[in-house]
């Protein structure tokens, strides 16, 4: 793939969407391609996090590891993606593990790239808390809906 | 040491000094002679001038005394009878014969005053490093390393200069001066005297002036020991430095310093050359007195005028050796001074006794207990680190010692090193006195691994085997030219009392380890490594390692063999996408266009990827290849892009040099460049634009940057280039490249680039760790794994193991202590650095490859003291408690909330 046809990739990426293309083009140019096969793995939950991987296309599965033992798996994420933020700007070791489900090409934004474009980038900043936003939506539903069944299942 | 410089000298170098000094009596018997003689040229040539037929008598020697001895003659030598001319070319080639026969005598005393001096500057150095090696361990915090260091190189050189001199300079020099005051004074009464006042004001009066001088010398000598320990700490604390902004600091630091060592230098050459100026003025009034005095002398009819030339020309000679006697007394003062600066820095309290490291047989290894009674280790300040410690540590169990922060459990193995001094108790092993045990016996019986052990700047196998070098085995394996050097080496070594110890010797003591030869070392080292958890790490080593095809053929051909295999394993679909492997006739997407030009590893600097761009071969043979205006075009578009990227990025932004193929300063270079191509076309390009654009292609790798700037017609011609690149190569680049070629080893690149003779292919992400797997795989097949680990045994470690990590270190030093199978294993902390999974495993490791031998490990939770058969528990320096491991863990609930608790 060359350079022009990930920037009109890019493009079409919610996350780089009010991204003018000239810093689109840098991004591609300046972030690395990384192709996982099926089942290959991203990054293991516990791995020190250097990097975010905005899915360009295929899909990854994203599990949880239990405390005791066993694997709950808590999301699929497919094309226009980002996976792996959390690590990166909480300066937290992974909270997950990550396994692409099907051959998942990826732009890998190594930290320092990411909160360069960040902070040189405010749009995307503001794109970034979005996706956060969301997921924590997320989470809190899935907590209320645990909540929930304690309380139905408690004699 | 001697306290005293010349008590020092004499000590060991009495008898050359009594000869070089006899050699010096008796050079000043020709110089008197050639003295007299000019007399007697200037007193002939004006006699014999009007009496072109006398007869005179040559070689008539005899010595007058002077009247107050008797005034008597002593006939040497009743001469020749010779005519006019005859004689006078007789007395002028004897005069010449005297000049040779005085110069012989110079060079022969100045030489072997020089040869006594460097002997004497040689035993000195090794003395004070001797003693170095014997410092007690708190010496080396007081006095800074660089010091030590200036002060073995640098201060005590003029010192060797100085020694040759200490006794014959004056004896020489006096023995002059006082030939030519006696010569004159026989000549001349008057003129002897005033040559006498005049010297008499020159050796009172200027020994004053240099008084300040000296006391100026010993400044200037304190303030650059300073300055040198100061720098070593700059560069000790560099990361400090950078980390903190405080670079001005030491700026200022450092400019303060050389202020003041400016002042110091500067006044000391003003005096000096005031000193010098006023001696040269007396040397110069001298000869204007005896023109005077000697004119009158010689109206009155006392002197003749051969009398006056020679006077002059005895005193021609004077102020010379008088001056440099001046000298000496100073450098005398200042010498001393010098050597008792130094030698006070070299006698600490405490060093070890010489005889405790002296070269021995192998002593009968070590068997039996170690038993402590009331050992108490004081720290500087007088507080107790050990206070009374009473305790066994059997010899063939595992003992823990659990301890919290300041219990006093870390100084317990330096006390077991004798690395602390004891302030009171006693150690003994295996019934022996620890303290008078000599470190031969010590050094091999125990192992000892601290927190940071030293890394030294060679390899890791020789960090590795470090400890096994106690004394020669073996020595060393000499041709008959080379023994005969070593003979008189060897020689020379005892005349400067320096010990006979070659370093050319088998060092290697592989018996210790266990091994017969280097061959089985190195199997034994390899399971060191693996109960360390190194081997991996060393096996990366090996596969970044170079090796030389022509010293390891056999390995150079059996990895050509691996080379095949992962091929051939390549071409399985699953992997063929991760490699794209080197061909002649194929563009190597995956390389940059310069290395696909090269197409072979570069040797030494010519051909690196940052200077082939600047080859004019290289460009020669793009010309021809008609490859000139395409990759000028490549440059075009490459810089173009560089442009639009990294136009609004500020100066100094990182992905400048991280990306950007121009740089911050370059760039609206290249702008304007691009701009006034935009105007006139590509054709009126520049020879200058041209180039700088071309060399923007040089760097660019098509699968990486993806600009899609080199097609199927560029990539054909640059084949053509590759190819004519390398059958036109001059000879003075033949030695810069090795080309690549798929049926022989590239003794230029690394062991894995030769396995994988090819490239990864960018953004696969799992192709690194999937190829490295391979590689594994391919030379476990063919039993080359160990051949590798060799290789990466020979991984330079680096100043101070700055290549390796601090995991990495550690358990260097902890193999290090392993290797030697020492009878007793003491682990202070020597594996804090690693994670607690792995301190864990390797514990078990060890344990475990040590069973029924002594480990005394220092550990900080009751979960590791599990693994010991016994536990010492030390609190506030005591021992709180020692016996079985389980039942003193079974009393205790949680030890590691009863140690926190401390």
């Amino acid at each position: 793939m060359s350079l022009n046809q990930e920037v009109e990739m890019l493009r079409r990426i919610q996350l780089f969407s009010k991204v003018e293309p000239a810093k689109l083009k840098l991004l591609a140019f300046t972030s690395e391609r990384a192709v996982f096969e099926a089942e290959e793995i991203l990054f293991h939950q516990g791995d020190a996090a250097d990097s975010a991987y905005i899915i360009v296309d295929g899909e990854v599965a994203v599990d949880v590891e239990l405390p005791g033992g066993g694997r709950t798996r808590v999301a699929r994420l497919g094309r226009d993606q980002i996976v792996g933020e959390i690590g990166i700007l909480g300066d937290v070791p992974r909270t997950a593990t990550v396994t692409a489900s099907a051959r998942t090409t990826t732009l890998k934004i190594s930290k320092e790239l990411f909160f360069r474009m960040v902070s040189d980038f405010p749009t995307m900043a503001v794109e970034v808390m979005r996706v956060l936003a969301h997921r924590l939506e997320h989470t809190n539903a899935l907590l209320r809906e645990c909540q929930d069944k304690l309380a139905t299942s408690r004699p | 040491m001697e306290p005293n410089l010349f008590k020092y000298i004499l000590k060991h170098s009495r008898r050359d000094q009594l000869i070089i000094l006899g050699v010096v009596v008796v050079s000043l018997l020709f110089y008197y002679a050639s003295l007299d003689l000019p007399k007697t040229i200037v007193n002939a040539i004006t006699k014999l001038a009007a009496h072109a037929d006398r007869v005179t008598t040559f070689m008539h020697l005899e010595i007058g005394l002077p009247g107050f001895l008797g005034g008597a003659n002593l006939l040497l030598f009743d001469g020749f009878r010779l005519g006019r001319t005859a004689y006078l070319i007789a007395i002028c080639v004897l005069f010449l014969v005297f000049v040779v026969i005085n110069n012989w005598f110079k060079i022969y005393i100045n030489t072997a005053k020089g040869r006594l001096g460097e002997r004497m500057l040689r035993r000195l150095r090794f003395d004070l490093f001797d003693r170095v090696l014997r410092f007690p361990q708190a010496q080396f915090r007081k006095v800074k390393q660089a010091e030590i260091a200036t002060m073995i190189k640098d201060e005590v050189e003029p010192l060797g200069g100085f020694i040759g001199d200490a006794f014959i300079q004056p004896a020489f020099l006096g023995g002059y001066a006082l030939t030519a005051i006696y010569f004159m004074v026989l000549q001349s009464l008057w003129l002897g005297m005033v040559a006498i006042v005049i010297l008499a004001v020159q050796a009172i009066v200027i020994p004053k002036l240099r008084k300040k001088i000296l006391r100026l010398g010993r400044q200037r000598q304190l303030t650059a020991r300073a300055l040198a320990g100061r720098i070593a700490e700059v560069a000790d604390g560099s990361v400090e430095i950078h980390s903190h902004d405080t670079s001005n600091y030491e700026r200022a630091d450092i400019v303060d310093r050389l202020g003041r060592i400016y002042n110091i230098r500067f006044d000391l050459y003003q005096r000096k050359f005031a000193v010098k100026g006023l001696n040269n003025f007396l040397a110069q009034v001298t000869p204007f007195t005896f023109y005077l005095l000697g004119g009158l002398l010689a109206f009155a009819g006392k002197v003749d005028l051969g009398i006056i030339v020679a006077v002059i020309n005895a005193y021609k000679d004077l102020p010379g050796p008088v001056k440099e006697l001046i000298d000496w007394d100073q450098q005398r003062q200042d010498v001393q001074i010098k050597y008792e600066q130094v030698v006070e820095q070299f006698e600490p309290e405490g060093m070890v006794p010489q005889d405790l490291q002296a070269v021995g047989e192998r002593p009968a290894p070590l068997e039996g207990d170690i038993v402590l009674s009331g050992v108490v280790v004081a720290d500087e300040n007088g507080v107790k680190l050990l206070d009374g410690v009473g305790l066994t540590l059997p010899g063939n169990e595992q003992t823990a010692i659990l301890a919290g922060p300041g219990s006093g459990a870390d100084v317990l193995p330096l006390a077991l090193m004798r690395l602390v001094p004891l302030a009171a108790g006693s150690i003994s092993v295996a019934g022996k006195d620890l303290a008078t045990l000599p470190e031969a016996v010590t050094g091999r019986s125990i192992g000892y691994a601290g927190t940071d052990a030293y890394i030294f700047p060679v390899s890791v196998r020789d960090n590795l085997i470090y400890g096994l070098k106690h004394a020669p085995v073996a020595p060393a394996d000499y041709d008959q030219a080379g023994r005969r050097e070593r003979e008189l080496t060897e020689r020379e070594a005892l005349r400067a009392g320096n010990p006979l110890l070659d370093i050319h010797a088998q060092w290697i003591d592989y018996e210790a380890a266990g091994a017969k030869d280097l061959a089985e070392l190195d199997l034994r080292i390899v399971e060191t490594l693996r109960l360390l958890e190194l081997e991996d790490d060393v096996y990366q080593f090996g596969l970044r390692g170079v090796i030389d095809p022509a010293k390891q053929a056999e390995l150079a051909s059996r990895l050509v063999e691996a080379r095949r295999s992962l091929h051939s394993r390549l071409a399985e679909p699953a992997l063929r996408s991760l490699v794209e492997p080197f061909d002649a006739e194929r563009y190597i997407a995956n390389m940059s266009v310069a290395e696909n030009l090269l197409f072979g590893a570069p040797v030494g600097p010519d051909l690196q990827p940052e200077r082939i761009a600047a080859n004019p071969y290289l460009h020669k043979v793009l010309a021809e290849a008609g490859l000139a205006e395409p990759l000028a075009e490549v440059g075009r578009r490459i810089a173009e892009t560089m442009v639009e990227l990294f136009a609004d990025l500020p100066p100094g932004h990182p992905f400048f040099e991280q990306f950007s193929f121009i740089s911050a300063e370059d760039l609206p270079e290249f702008r304007a460049l691009l701009g006034r191509l935009g105007k006139t076309g590509a054709a009126a390009m520049t020879p200058a634009d041209r180039d700088r654009l071309t060399g923007l292609a040089f760097p660019y790798v098509e699968a990486r940057h993806r600009l899609e700037l080199i097609g199927a017609d560029l990539e054909s011609r640059l084949l053509v280039a590759r190819r004519a690149f390398a059958a036109g190569l001059p000879g003075d680049l033949k030695a810069a490249v090795e080309f690549y070629d798929a049926e022989r080893y590239i003794g230029a690149a690394s062991v894995q680039d030769n396995i994988l003779f090819g490239r990864l292919v960018y953004g696969q992400a799992q192709a690194p760790s999937k190829i490295g797997k391979l590689i594994g795989d391919v030379l476990d097949g063919l039993g080359l794994r160990a051949s590798v680990l060799r290789v990466g045994l020979d991984y330079p470690a680096g100043i101070a193991g700055k290549r390796l990590t601090a995991t990495q270190r550690q358990k260097i030093g902890l193999g290090r202590a392993l290797l030697k199978r020492p009878v007793y294993l003491i682990v202070n902390e020597a594996t804090a650095l690693l994670d607690s999974a792995s301190q864990a495993r390797l514990m078990e490791n060890l344990l475990g490859a040590r069973q029924g031998k002594a480990v005394l490990w220092v550990v900080r939770h009751g979960e590791e003291a599990r693994r010991f058969q016994r536990l010492v528990v030390m609190r506030d320096g005591r021992v709180a408690e020692q016996g079985r491991a389980e039942e003193i863990l079974a009393r205790m609930k949680s030890p590691s909330t009863e140690l926190a608790a401390q």
